[in-house]
């Protein structure tokens, strides 16, 4: 384990999120689309949240994306970047910025996906320099 | 229907401790429901109408009513984090203008404190079924790394500085030297800000509240209650109140929920910002001051830098004197839930009872605001404005 990582919580699965583990275990990244109203969303629901559809469907991501904030908690034990990427596709989700300087992250820098082993569940994605 | 004029805040009190070490929480809330009913005139038997949040044990309303010996009509426990006991006010002011309650009482306690707890940097799991959890607390979430997201977002936008940050501790700092029970007395200065530790980018130890025990009550009556009372008159003119989320990933960290319950409140007391002498601002992080203040029309949107700069917030010496109780920043934040102590300052100044040295001339119109949960990503967001009568 390098200096810059930590162990990784996992992410609770459930019967309405399991395909997006089922991928994620595979390295792929996948954004709900509703068929709908056509939007984009993240955290993935079975409900559409902008038009209350149920017709939501798995899409493939591109995995790239760019940085909307970050912010590098000093203060924890280990030092890690958590962020918010706003994807190429859409949405904005919450992640850490991983495998990179600390210092040398910017708001609105190219980023790709990488996915990072969880204590005991599936892996989660994570991002770094593109 | 408004709920203007129709209800007063005829009680407030603040509990004096700052660690409770030898109190349950049951019994600080009901230390502190006694002191706001003493500071009206009121006695339990008096209450009607009761209004606890998340930090209220046990079964919340239920237990604290048992505890307390309550016989009531009306029962409303609204869970918004630290916004939720300016929510209650609101919603109180609504049951006694509806006629369901003519007493009501808002308590809040607790004593993380006491208890050890590492508020704003140790990770929150609110549980499995939580929907965001599964996308979230795997990435080490804190209350004070995802504030300092908004503060970074706000630095990109618009330039903000840390500096300007921290005039609003500086603000905070200059108040609380002259209240006494305050936990930080110490005035501090903008190098003292920017030269305390980051805890997260960009946000320093300085611009990150307090963590104390303790705790607060309310008591909103109906004006012929109030009148009856030996009180200064305090009545409600206007409420807002707002949730705001991720929009299903349409994120935006610069915007409040205070842009939709600020305009509510405002129309509703019939007032505008320029009326407003005297503001309290939920202050967690020096951050959330300054969204806050944008966003309920203080400034415009990415002014706020200069509007907190330079001594602007201090009671005296600038135009928008803020938290003059020394705020989260530095006197007291119990129960890791800064709202109902803002409403408890805005009627010291309403009634002429603040400090001396920060009591503001001619207080007739105060606005409280409360901001609870993850600014601008999941939070409630609730706008009380009130006036002297």
């Amino acid at each position: 384990m390098s200096p810059q990582e930590r162990p990784i919580p996992s992410p609770p699965v459930n019967p309405e999120t399991k395909p997006f583990w089922d991928a994620a275990a595979a390295g792929k990244l996948l954004v709900k689309k509703c068929s709908a109203c056509g939007e984009r969303h993240h955290y993935p629901r079975a409900i559409c949240p902008f038009c209350g559809s149920e017709r939501t469907e798995w899409t493939d991501a591109s995995g790239r994306g760019t940085v909307y904030s970050y912010s590098v908690f000093r203060r924890a034990p280990i030092p890690y970047a958590i962020a918010y990427v706003t994807l190429d596709e859409g949405p904005t989700m919450m992640t850490n910025l991983v495998d990179c300087d600390l210092d040398a992250i910017r708001i609105g820098q190219a980023v790709r996906v990488v996915f990072k082993p969880t204590e005991d569940g599936p892996p989660v994605p994570m991002f770094t320099r593109a | 229907m408004s709920i203007k004029g129709k209800a007063y805040l005829a009680g407030v009190f603040e509990h004096p401790t700052r660690k409770a070490d030898t109190q349950s929480l049951a019994q600080l809330h009901a230390e502190s429901a006694l002191g706001a009913l003493a500071d009206a005139g009121l006695t339990k038997d008096d209450v009607d109408g009761y209004f606890c949040a998340g930090d209220a044990p046990g079964l919340g309303g239920l237990s604290m009513a048992d505890y307390m010996g309550l016989k009531l009509r009306h029962i409303d426990t609204t869970e918004t984090g630290g916004s939720s006991y300016v929510i209650h006010v609101g919603h109180a002011a609504e049951a006694i203008a509806a006629g369901k309650c003519d007493v009501a009482l808002i308590t809040l306690a607790g004593r993380p404190r006491a208890e050890g707890m590492a508020t704003g940097t140790a990770p929150r799991n609110y549980g499995a079924a939580a929907p965001d959890v599964a996308f979230e607390y795997p990435y080490g979430p804190t209350v004070v790394n995802q504030y300092a997201m908004a503060a970074m977002r706000h630095m990109h936008e618009f330039g903000t500085t840390s500096a300007q940050l921290a005039w609003i501790k500086v603000a905070a700092s200059q108040h609380a030297q002259h209240n006494p029970r305050a936990l930080l007395r110490e005035v501090v200065t903008v190098e003292d800000v920017v030269n305390s530790p980051i805890i997260a980018d960009p946000l320093h130890r300085l611009d990150c509240c307090v963590i104390t025990d303790g705790g607060g009550a309310i008591v909103v009556t109906r004006p012929e209650v109030a009148k009856r009372l030996n009180r200064p008159l305090v009545k409600v003119l206007g409420a807002g109140e707002a949730v705001k989320h991720q929009r299903g990933g349409k994120i935006d960290l610069t915007h409040t929920g205070a842009v939709w319950s600020g305009p509510a409140a405002f129309a509703e007391a019939g007032v505008t910002p320029a009326d407003v002498k005297y503001v309290s601002i939920y202050d967690s992080f020096t951050i959330t001051v300054l969204i806050t203040l944008e966003d309920l029309g203080f400034c415009a949107k990415g002014q706020g830098g200069k509007l907190v700069a330079d001594g602007n917030l201090i009671a005296g010496v600038g135009r928008l004197p803020f938290n003059t109780d020394g705020g989260g920043l530095c006197n007291n934040h119990p129960a890791n839930r800064g709202g109902l102590t803002k409403v408890v300052e805005a009627v010291r100044q309403l009634r002429g009872e603040a400090h001396p040295k920060v009591q503001v001339k001619s207080c007739d119109v105060a606005l409280a605001h409360g901001t609870g949960g993850s600014l601008a990503t999941r939070h409630g967001s609730a706008t009380l404005i009130m006036g002297r009568e």
